[in-house]
C-alpha cells in the first residue's frame, strides 16, 4: 500500500481525501497532521457560532469516527515543521517522522494581522478558527466595546456576531465603500444603511496605524490622528497563505505554494491544495473552488491522469442578519459593458447583471438572491443571453422546470457540501425520496447554509414529475425516531386508538424504542390534547422543568415561583414568602417579568417542604402552559381605567392555569389603550375600551419580537372568556408542539383563525373540549406534598457518608 | 499506597422505578443512578461532560441512554460515552446487586 501524508486537516484537504477514498479506497495508507485539536469542521460556519445560531458540534464535518472508519491516522494538535523532500518524509514538532510516497500540503491560511505597533496586545485577534471565536465570546462577557478592522465579508460577519454577543461595535474600513471587491456602490450603500439600522457603527476611510493600551488593548489610532476606544480588536482584513513549512523545505512559494493545473508543486510527489496554494497567480479563499481543486488532485493522485484545473470564477454569498447578498465576476462598468438592473429601494432589493457581448460577466444581487444559481451558471458557462429573460418572474413554475432540465448533471447545487444535481437526482430515484427533508438527509444538500434549498426543491419537483406533491415535500418528521409528521401521528393516534406514549412508539414502529427528547414530550402532549380528560400524563416523558415542577438553574438548583393571580397579592402572602425565603436561606428573591415573586437557588430536596410551607399553587413558571396574566391596576383605582383589568386577569388565570399548550402562553390585560400591562406583545392581550374589550393575539415579546394582531372586539367579560377559550383550544388542536402562537398564526393565517372562530357553533364545541380537558388537572405542588412515592422518586437526595 | 475497592450499599432495588434517575451523594461524589426498562441499574457521575456541566439524574431516560437535561446530550449508560455528534465521556461506576440491595463499587 502506498503511503499518503497530508499536512493540514481543514476543509479543502479533507475534501481531497474524501475524493481519493471515493476513487480508490484501498490504495493508500493515510496519515493526516492537524494543527488544531479538532476533527475537520466547517470554517464557513464560524460566523454562525459567533452569531449564536449554532454550536461547535453542529459544524463538525468529519467526526473522529469517520477517520477511524477509513483507517486514517490522525494527529491533531501537531504541526509538521519540516518536509525532507529527498528522503520523502515529514517531521512534526513532536519529533515524529512519517514517510510518504505522495504528500499533500493543505495548510490553509492565517488571518492577516496588520504589522503595526501594538498588534500583539491582549485583546487583538484574527477571525479564523475556533480559538478566535472562543476568545471573542469570552471577551464579550467581560468587555463592552469592539472594533473590527475590515469592512469585507469576514469583518461584517464578525461585527454582526459581536453585536449579538451584546457588544458595541465599530467597523473600521480603509475604503469609502463596504465590500468594495464584491459590491458596487449602490449595493454597498444599501448594505451599510441596513447594518447601521442594526446598530453597527462605521468608520470609513480610516487607516489604523497603532493599537493603544498597556497589556490589553484600550483603543486605536488612525492616520488622521483621531482615536477610538476598544476593548477588543478583530482584524479581518484578509488571509495570508500558510506557506512556511513548504518554503523552509525548498518548495517554490510566491504568495502561496505555486501549483500547476494538476496541483503539483515544484517538487515531485508533493501537491498543494486549498488556501495555501497559488494557481495561475490566484489564491482562492472560497469553498467551491477549493473543492474543485480537491477533485482534480484526487484524480491526479489515484489515476495519474486528470482533467486539468483551469481556475474558477467565484461567487460570494453573504448573509448578515437577514440581508441576502450575492456577487460574482466583474463589479465595475467600463465602456464595453451593458448593465441590466432592478432597483427597488422600498423593498431593499437591488439586482445588477453586467454584460459584455451578450455574455454575463458580473452579478450583484442584494436583498433577493434566488436568481443567483441560474445567473452564476450563465456566467460560468458563458451562455449567450440574447432573447433570454434575465430575472425570473415571481410565478414561473414552468420556467423553473426548464431551468432544471437544462442544468447539467455535474453542476454543483449545494456549494457548501459539494452536492451536484446528478447526485440529488440519483438519490431521489434510487432511494424513492419524496420530501426535501429526506433529500437533505441522504445527500447533505441544503444542510449547511440552506441557500440551495429552493433549488433542491425544484430538482425534486422536476425529478418526480407528476408524482410530486408540493405540500408533502415540505413535510418534516417530528424527530429522527420516526418518519411520521405531526399530522400523520395525530391521525394514527385517533384511528388506532393509541393511549400511551409507549404504545405510540411500539405500534407506530419507532426506530428508537423509547424515543428521544424531541418526540417523547410531543407525543405526551398530543395524547393529552386528543384524549381530553381521559389521558394519564406520562411524567417521565416530560423534560426536567415540567417533570420537577420547578425551573432547573445552571448550577443544578431550582427556582420556586408561586402563583400570584393577576399579579395581585396580600400582605399576609408576602410575609409568608418572606419567612420561607429566610428559613431556607434562599439566595435570590426577585420580582419576575410576569408580576410575581421568584425564589431562586433552592435545593432539590427542599422543594416539597418549601411548597408545603408556602401553601400556594405553582405558578408554572417552567411549563408549556399558561404562565402569567399580567394586569394593570385598572378601573378599581386608576383614573384612566375603563374596565376592571385585575378582575378579568384573575378570572383568566384561574380558569386556564395548568392547561397543557404546545408552547408557553402569556397573557396581559390592560384597562385602557395606554396598555400598561403590555398586552400588545402577549400571546393573548386584552385592552379595555369604553363598553368592551379588544382581543389581540399572536404578540411576542421574546426572541421574535412581534406586535399582536386584533382578533376581535367583544362587549362583556363573559364574551372574553368564551372567545379566549375557543382561541386557545384551536391553537392547542392545530399547532405543532413547541410552536408559539405568533408562529402558528403566521403559518395558518390570521384570517383563517378569525373565520373559524366567527362561527358560534364551532366556538361552543371548542369550549366544550377545553372545559372537559381542564377537569383533569390537579395542583402539582400539593400532589407532591401528599404523595411519598413522588417525593422519593423526584425530590430525594440520598446522602451516604462512608465510614461513619 | 494501598487502594481499596469500597462497596457501598446505596438503595433497595425494589424502591427503584424504571426509567427514572436518582441522585446519590457518597461523601463528596455525586452519583446518578438509573434503572432502565429492562430492569438493569447503572451508575454514572452526576455531571454532564458538557463544558457548562449540569446534573444527569433529572434527564430523560430512553433505553440505555440518558439525555442531559441542560444541553440535550445523549449519553450511554453502559460506558458513559457521549453519542455523536457530541463528544465526551462520563465516569461510570460498577453496580452490584445482592438480593434487594444495590451496591456501588468505588
Amino acid at each position: 500500500m502506498k503511503k499518503l501524508v497530508m499536512i493540514g486537516n481543514g476543509m479543502a484537504g479533507v475534501r481531497t481525501i474524501e475524493e481519493i477514498l471515493k476513487l480508490s479506497p484501498e490504495q493508500f495508507e493515510i496519515t493526516i497532521f492537524g494543527q488544531e485539536p479538532y476533527p475537520n469542521y466547517n470554517r464557513i460556519k464560524l460566523s454562525n457560532i459567533l452569531q449564536g445560531d449554532t454550536n461547535f458540534d453542529e459544524i463538525i464535518i468529519n467526526p473522529l469516527d469517520w477517520y477511524k472508519e477509513n483507517r486514517i491516522q490522525l494527529f491533531t494538535g501537531e504541526t509538521v515543521v519540516k518536509i525532507d523532500v529527498e528522503a520523502k518524509q515529514v517531521i512534526s514538532n513532536q519529533g515524529r517522522e512519517v514517510e510518504y510516497d505522495d504528500l499533500i500540503i493543505a495548510t490553509g491560511s492565517n488571518s492577516f494581522i496588520l504589522p503595526i505597533p501594538g498588534a500583539d496586545k491582549i485583546g487583538v485577534t484574527g477571525f479564523r478558527d475556533i480559538q478566535d471565536c472562543e476568545m471573542m465570546i469570552k471577551s464579550a462577557e467581560q468587555y463592552k466595546k469592539a472594533v473590527v478592522i475590515g469592512g469585507g465579508l469576514l469583518g461584517l460577519e464578525a461585527a454582526r456576531g459581536l453585536l449579538n454577543l451584546g457588544m458595541k461595535v465599530d467597523v473600521v474600513h480603509l475604503m469609502p465603500h463596504l465590500m468594495e471587491r464584491q459590491l458596487d456602490p449602490i449595493a454597498s450603500s444599501l448594505l451599510r444603511a441596513e447594518l447601521e439600522s442594526q446598530g453597527m457603527n462605521f468608520l470609513m476611510e480610516k487607516e489604523t496605524i497603532e493599537i493603544l493600551g498597556d497589556e490589553r488593548v484600550t483603543g486605536l489610532r488612525f492616520k488622521d490622528s483621531s482615536e477610538v476606544e476598544a476593548d477588543l480588536v478583530v482584524m479581518a482584513i484578509g488571509i495570508k497563505s500558510n506557506t512556511e513549512v513548504a518554503k523552509n523545505s525548498g518548495i517554490y512559494v510566491n504568495r502561496g505554494i505555486v501549483v500547476n493545473d494538476f496541483m503539483e508543486t515544484s517538487v515531485p510527489n508533493a501537491y498543494a491544495v486549498g488556501e495555501c496554494a497559488e494557481h495561475r497567480e490566484i489564491v482562492y479563499g472560497l469553498v467551491a473552488p477549493l473543492y474543485e481543486q480537491g477533485k482534480v488532485l484526487a484524480e491526479r493522485i489515484c489515476v495519474g491522469e486528470a482533467k486539468p484545473y483551469a481556475g474558477s470564477v467565484t461567487g460570494t454569498q453573504l448573509k448578515v442578519a437577514g440581508v441576502d447578498l450575492f456577487s460574482a465576476g466583474e463589479i465595475f462598468e467600463d465602456g464595453s459593458t451593458k448593465s441590466i438592473m432592478i432597483y427597488n429601494e422600498y423593498d431593499g432589493i437591488y439586482k445588477r447583471v453586467l454584460t459584455r457581448n451578450n455574455l454575463i460577466v458580473g452579478i450583484v444581487l442584494y436583498g433577493d438572491t434566488k436568481d443567483s444559481t441560474k445567473l452564476f451558471r450563465m456566467l460560468t458557462k458563458k451562455e449567450d443571453i440574447s432573447g433570454v429573460s434575465i430575472f425570473q418572474n415571481e410565478c414561473s413554475g414552468a420556467g423553473a422546470n426548464d431551468d432544471i432540465a437544462s442544468m447539467p448533471n455535474d453542476e454543483l447545487v449545494c456549494g457548501c457540501n459539494g452536492v451536484t444535481k446528478g447526485a440529488i437526482v440519483e438519490a431521489i430515484q434510487t432511494q424513492g425520496l419524496t420530501t426535501l427533508d429526506q433529500v437533505s438527509h441522504c445527500t447533505n444538500a441544503g444542510r449547511s447554509c440552506g441557500r440551495c434549498k429552493p433549488m433542491v426543491s425544484s430538482i425534486l419537483a422536476y425529478t418526480l414529475g407528476d408524482q410530486f406533491d408540493a405540500a408533502a415535500a415540505q413535510k418534516t418528521s417530528i424527530c429522527g425516531c420516526t418518519t411520521l409528521s405531526r399530522e400523520e401521528l395525530m391521525a394514527e393516534i385517533k384511528t388506532k386508538g393509541l393511549t400511551s406514549v409507549k404504545e405510540v412508539m411500539i405500534v407506530l414502529e419507532w426506530n428508537n424504542e423509547e424515543g428521544c427528547t424531541k418526540c417523547r414530550p410531543a407525543i405526551n402532549y398530543y395524547l393529552g390534547m386528543i384524549h381530553l380528560d381521559e389521558y394519564k400524563d406520562d411524567r417521565d416523558s416530560r423534560l426536567v422543568n415540567e417533570k420537577m415542577h420547578a425551573n432547573i438553574q445552571k448550577d443544578g438548583t431550582y427556582s420556586v415561583v408561586p402563583r400570584m393571580y393577576g399579579g395581585v397579592t396580600t400582605a399576609a402572602d408576602l410575609k409568608k414568602i418572606a419567612e420561607v425565603a429566610e428559613k431556607y436561606n434562599v439566595p435570590l428573591v426577585k420580582l419576575t417579568g410576569g408580576q410575581r415573586i421568584g425564589l431562586f437557588g433552592v435545593k432539590k430536596e427542599d422543594l416539597p417542604a418549601m411548597w408545603e410551607e408556602l401553601d400556594m399553587p405553582s405558578g408554572y413558571a417552567y411549563g408549556k402552559t399558561l404562565r402569567t396574566v399580567k394586569t394593570c391596576v385598572g378601573a378599581q383605582f386608576c383614573r384612566y381605567g375603563t374596565q376592571d383589568s385585575m378582575a378579568l386577569g384573575i378570572e383568566l388565570e384561574k380558569k386556564f392555569e395548568r392547561l397543557d399548550t404546545p408552547h408557553k402562553v402569556k397573557m396581559g390585560v390592560s384597562a385602557c389603550p395606554r396598555n400598561c400591562s403590555e398586552a400588545g406583545i402577549k400571546d393573548i392581550g386584552f385592552v379595555g375600551i369604553d363598553g368592551g374589550w379588544e382581543i389581540y393575539v399572536a404578540g411576542n415579546g421574546g426572541v421574535d419580537l412581534r406586535p399582536g394582531d386584533l382578533l376581535c372586539t367583544v362587549k362583556t367579560q363573559k364574551d372574553v372568556m368564551e372567545m379566549t377559550g375557543a382561541y386557545l383550544q384551536y391553537y392547542r388542536e392545530t399547532a405543532n408542539y413547541l410552536e408559539r402562537t405568533s408562529k402558528w398564526v403566521e403559518r395558518v393565517g390570521l384570517d383563517h383563525v378569525k373565520e373559524v372562530l366567527e362561527d358560534e357553533e364551532t366556538r361552543r364545541a371548542l369550549n366544550e373540549r377545553m372545559d372537559q380537558t381542564l377537569k383533569k388537572y390537579i395542583e402539582p405542588w400539593n400532589e407532591a406534598i401528599q404523595n411519598e412515592e413522588i417525593q422519593d422518586k423526584y425530590y430525594t437526595q440520598h446522602t451516604i457518608k462512608v465510614g461513619e | 499506597m494501598i487502594t481499596t475497592l469500597t462497596r457501598i450499599p446505596v438503595v433497595n432495588y425494589s424502591n427503584l422505578k424504571a426509567r427514572a434517575g436518582y441522585s446519590i451523594k457518597i461523601d463528596n461524589t455525586e452519583i446518578a443512578l438509573f434503572k432502565v426498562t429492562n430492569g438493569k441499574v447503572y451508575a454514572l457521575e452526576n455531571r454532564s461532560p458538557h463544558p457548562k456541566g449540569g446534573v444527569l439524574s433529572e434527564g430523560l431516560v430512553s433505553g440505555e441512554y440518558v439525555y442531559c437535561p441542560f444541553y440535550d446530550w445523549k449519553i450511554s449508560l453502559l460506558d458513559g460515552k457521549v453519542q455523536a455528534p457530541d463528544e465526551g465521556q462520563v465516569r461510570t461506576f460498577k453496580v452490584e446487586r445482592e438480593e434487594d440491595i444495590v451496591f456501588i463499587v468505588l
